[in-house]
């Protein structure tokens, strides 16, 4: 358990460190490689939670296509690659009372709530098929709501970015 | 481990993302961050499914995961397009909203 | 609960094809409306003769579904609960709710589906003229076809959610219809003015359901074995005695909104006169047993909801009265002022939904459903009526002043089939108006409320007025403008609802021509529905004794305590057994064991005295407004075109009604003849003072009161209430405006810190 601890420590390190030079380093491209290491970092959590099919859909998807997505995103709406001045709004410093508020929140509640509370050690694990059971059986309906909201984004996406 | 402890990751992780959408100018940087949002949210889904032992939070989580594939993607869509127009993608220069 | 074994008591209930699948009645146009979509603009008649050929066959399915249920109701032993055709399947799942979807026909529901499916088979039939040649043709006759479907879907409906689908079905269609030609802005401004008003009432329907379903929820699956969307399981949820009184309260007001707002009761009936501006087939199809109907079915399908929540039957009377007597008069007063013959006929359905709001919330259940379907077909009429004359003798202008008068001559099938169903709509003795409306004013006397009886008697009065007015200015008198064939060339910046631009062919062939009468697409509807307006009342004849009352056989839930016990296993149907409907006591006090679907209702008995009051009040509306309409617009001919041609033109009924002017200008030859004589001079001064004095002060003051209530409450009141709002939200829009930056970063920043400043709010609250 102690590794598991020391483990995660090490893990939300990186990724609070990176979640922060995302949201204010000065060249986009470094954000998006920044968000790469946080969105790794979410990876290895789900591990730790126990939830390995989670982690390879986000290794898969997060990491690998929507990064893709937002380099295509970055290189297609700047000119130069590189540093550049103007990232934030000229009232970027509202942010900070706004985000120490939220986050004041949202911990006074979770504080109250589960205070001291562990997770189950002797859990059996969630195995992939009870999710697939789950996902096939009572969540049917919003599964394939998903599978419409994906093809309209397709549609959508091409709708929008193409030229004429 | 305790449960607070990716609850407060995940906390910590929205309060930033937040942040960025408040402070960045870049439409890029704003969809960015919320990705760091959904993120937050998908961490506390598989810790809570962990908590209780059953596997919804891990469903929730893939649909999570799917939309904001589709976000990322029409997100996109719409700053390209804005690109184009305006040859820009700062946001506060958009504000054709201003009542 | 105990298991009664009384099967010597209970028959068996028949059943059949038609009634296990009823289903498909609104399944047939819906899939209609897609062949339309995808198929009609290619098929010779552009896609008509599928919605006709849907809609004959929504009929014919109805007819069936209603033949067996009538055999299924004779089935059962006196007093036994006829239960509802059931069928569910189900439709979704997540988590652990299941939700169903499926039908529940009864009598209310078969009474609904045979006049829906009957009233859109004529106007398809009758639109194939009426829109001949239209633009946008084939469209019509999809949205059409669809919003009978959803109408139907709705009246089906087993539980609330394909209830909202179908009322939803029906808001979006009318708005289509409505807004059909919309390159006019008048049109489709109705349009939106329609779907928005009925909108405001929608969120009722959505919060009225959910509050049933939170609060039934528990109870219907434990009892029943149904969700908490099921009508029968809330039905038998509210009669219970289980329920709140404050969210049975809370739910019926909600649901009562909604009703409001489709039924165009007071205060939100401003949309209905103004959806006249959609072709007239669509008028008929909304205004008579479709649209503005769903709200009062929404309130009799529900009933035993509303009977507990706003306490029916108690002493002092209720919301939905209020509302009901409210509308009869308001909307009965406004009839008069206008001049568009749509728009009367508009504020006519107004109030005679007013009517059956007012016998639903006295408790007149019955005599209400049975309102309904008198009422669909005598108005269907009138509004056909009315399209017949645009469409042939007017000039596509519904101007009854300008446009029409004397029309009898030209157009005899419109004209008796439209006294026929004015006759009805009056509520005069054969016509099926009388039993209905006579039955509704009856009960709601009877049930202790005297002085709303008074309203329904003083609106029966008023109705007779306005109706009599409308028909004098239209086929009595004398021709004007476009009815007297001229043919005018700035007509068509005149009307709003002028559909010239639209459908000009056919129009062409009369042009310089006269008045004409209808082809036979018009017209044989029009006669079928005169004779249903002539004889749909001996259904539930009250007056011939017991024997004449079919329709409270056939539809009147019986109001017997079920037995409940639970299905053994699944698939199994519940074992139902009664009591006999002398210990019923559903709806007066809670039943120990077992439920019921319905509240016990009496009714009153019929007494002729009372009838023929009511007659006598209806003929002397007649009668007033007769010759109110010969003082008023022929006298002012007189002036206008001269003596010898009105003479030739008034017809018979004139002589009654010239009878003052006879006696003017007797009084003014004994005035010339006995010069000054002081008798004659008293005489004309009696007849020029009094006796004139006392019909124009009649006429003026019911003009006067009239025009003030439609100028004052009507547009401003009402509208200015609408209109306050508005600008206090735009003050209020005013004072936060810097905050509408347009920047999105800051509404960001505005809504995060919002929402945890709430959420802290709460924590700090709660801890």
């Amino acid at each position: 358990m102690v590794a598991q601890n020391i483990g995660f420590g090490i893990i939300a390190l990186m990724m609070v460190v990176g979640a922060l030079r995302v949201v204010t380093t000065t060249n986009v491209v470094h954000a998006a490689l920044w968000l790469v290491v946080v969105l790794s970092g979410g990876a290895a959590q789900y591990v730790l939670l126990g939830a390995e099919f989670i982690a390879i859909t986000q290794v898969l998807v997060y990491v690998g296509a929507v990064m893709v997505l937002f380099l295509f995103g970055i290189m297609l709406t700047r000119t130069r690659i590189g540093r550049e001045g103007g990232l934030n709004n000229p009232h970027w410093k509202w942010g900070i009372p706004v985000a120490l508020l939220t986050l004041a929140a949202t911990v006074l509640t979770l504080v109250s709530s589960f205070g001291g509370e562990k997770l189950p050690e002797d859990a059996a694990p969630i195995s992939t098929q009870a999710v697939s059971d789950q996902i096939f059986g009572p969540y049917l309906l919003p599964f394939w709501a998903l599978s419409f909201v994906l093809l309209a984004a397709v549609i959508g996406a091409i709708v929008l970015a193409r030229k004429d | 481990m305790l449960v607070n402890q990716f609850l407060i990751l995940a906390a910590i992780l929205f309060a930033i993302g937040v942040y960025g959408v408040v402070a960045r100018r870049n439409a890029v940087l704003v969809l960015m961050s919320i990705e760091l949002i959904l993120n937050a949210v998908n961490l506390n889904l598989v810790a809570f499914a962990m908590r209780s032992g059953s596997a919804d939070g891990h469903t929730f989580a893939l649909y999570v995961i799917a939309v904001a594939a589709a976000e990322v993607g029409v997100g996109l869509g719409l700053v390209l397009l804005i690109f184009r127009n305006r040859r820009t993608i700062a946001l506060d220069e958009l504000s054709e909203m201003k009542g | 609960m105990s298991v009664v074994a009384a099967s010597e008591v209970l028959n068996p209930l028949s059943s059949g094809w038609f009634l296990e699948n009823s289903w498909l009645i609104p399944i047939i146009p819906a899939v209609g409306f897609a062949l339309i979509i995808f198929f009609g603009k290619r098929l010779p008649m552009k896609g008509s003769e599928i919605g006709v050929i849907s809609m004959v066959a929504s009929l014919g399915m109805s007819a069936g579904s209603a033949y067996q249920w009538i055999q299924r109701v004779g089935s059962a032993a006196e007093g036994q609960f006829v239960e509802p055709v059931i069928r569910t399947w189900n439709w979704w799942q997540i988590g652990g709710v299941n939700l169903t979807i499926g039908q529940s026909i009864d009598g209310l529901a078969v009474t609904i589906l045979v006049v829906v499916a009957f009233i859109s088979t004529l106007v398809q039939l009758y639109s194939i003229e009426y829109l001949h040649g239209d633009r946008r043709y084939t469209h019509f006759f999809a949205a059409l076809t669809l919003f009978s479907a959803g109408m139907l879907a709705m009246v089906i409906a087993e539980d609330m959610i394909l209830f909202i689908l179908g009322w939803e079905i029906m808001g979006l269609c009318s708005f289509m219809l409505i807004g059909h030609w919309w390159e006019e802005g008048a049109n489709s401004r109705a349009a939106l003015k329609a779907f928005f008003t009925v909108r405001t009432g929608d969120m009722g329907l959505l919060v009225g359901v959910a509050i049933l379903y939170f609060a039934s929820n528990e109870w219907t699956t434990e009892n029943l074995g149904v969700s908490g969307f099921s009508i029968n399981g809330i039905s038998a949820w509210a009669l219970s005695g289980e329920p709140n009184s404050t969210v049975i309260l809370m739910a019926s007001i909600a649901l009562f909104i909604a009703a409001i707002g489709k039924s165009g009761q007071f205060p939100l009936h401003t949309w209905l006169p103004d959806a006249m501006a959609g072709p007239t087939p669509v008028s008929s199809l909304l205004h008579s047993s479709t649209m503005v109907v769903a709200g009062v079915f929404l309130v009799a399908r529900l009933y035993p909801v509303f009977f507990e929540g706003f306490d029916i039957l108690g002493a002092g009377g209720n919301l939905i009265m209020v509302i009901g007597a409210i509308t009869i008069v308001i909307a009965a007063a406004l009839a008069f002022v206008q001049a568009d013959i749509k728009k009367v006929l508009a504020y006519s359905t107004v109030s005679q939904l007013g009517y059956m709001m007012l016998g639903l919330g006295a408790g007149a259940w019955l005599p209400a459903v049975f309102h309904i379907f008198t009422h669909a077909f005598f108005k269907a009429c009138l509004f056909l009526g009315a399209g017949s004359i645009s469409h042939s003798a007017s000039h596509h202008s519904f101007d009854m002043r300008k446009d029409m008068g004397g029309l009898r001559k030209y157009m005899p099938i419109t004209f008796t089939t439209w006294v026929i169903s004015t006759l009805a709509l009056c509520g005069v003795f054969p016509f099926s108006g009388f039993f209905s409306k006579d039955e509704i004013i009856d009960n709601v006397g009877n049930n202790g409320y005297t002085m709303f009886m008074v309203i329904g008697l003083v609106g029966a009065f008023l109705t007779a007025a306005y109706m009599t007015r409308a028909t004098y200015l239209t086929f009595f008198g004398e021709a004007r403008g476009a009815a007297a064939g001229q043919h005018e060339t700035e007509h068509a910046s005149d009307h709003g609802h002028d559909d010239h631009g639209h459908d000009d062919h056919g129009h062409d062939a009369h042009d310089g021509h006269g008045p004409r009468e209808s082809g036979p697409l018009i017209t044989i509807p029009l006669m079928i529905l005169a004779v249903l307006a002539l004889s749909s009342g001996f259904l539930n004849a009250t007056p011939f004794g017991k024997s004449w009352e079919k329709l409270k056989d056939w539809v009147e839930p019986r109001a017997a305590v079920v037995m409940e016990v639970h299905a053994s296993g699944p698939g199994e149907s519940r074992i139902r057994a009664e009591e006999g409907h002398h210990s019923s006591p559903c709806g007066s006090e809670t039943p120990k064991e077992g439920v019921c679907f319905a509240p016990q209702l009496e009714h009153a008995k019929f007494k002729w005295s009372k009838a023929l009051l009511s007659l006598a009040i209806v003929f002397a509306g007649i009668a007033l407004s007769w010759l109110l309409s010969v003082a008023l617009y022929t006298k002012k001919n007189a002036k206008l075109v001269g003596l010898t041609s009105r003479n030739k033109v008034l017809g018979a009924g004139y002589r009654l009604l010239a009878n003052k002017y006879y006696l003017d200008a007797l009084y003014e030859q004994v005035i010339v003849r006995s010069v000054a004589g002081p008798i004659s001079r008293a005489a004309y001064w009696f007849n020029q003072n009094i006796l004139d004095g006392v019909l124009h002060g009649v006429s003026r003051t019911t003009r006067s009161v009239s025009s003030w209530t439609y100028r004052n409450i009507d547009q401003r009141v009402v509208d200015e209430a609408v209109n306050a709002s508005g600008r206090a939200t735009k003050g209020a829009g005013g004072v936060v405006q810097p905050v509408q930056s347009g920047k999105v970063s800051q509404y960001g920043a505005l809504l995060f810190a919002a929402a945890s400043v709430v959420a802290l709010v709460l924590v700090i609250v709660n801890t």
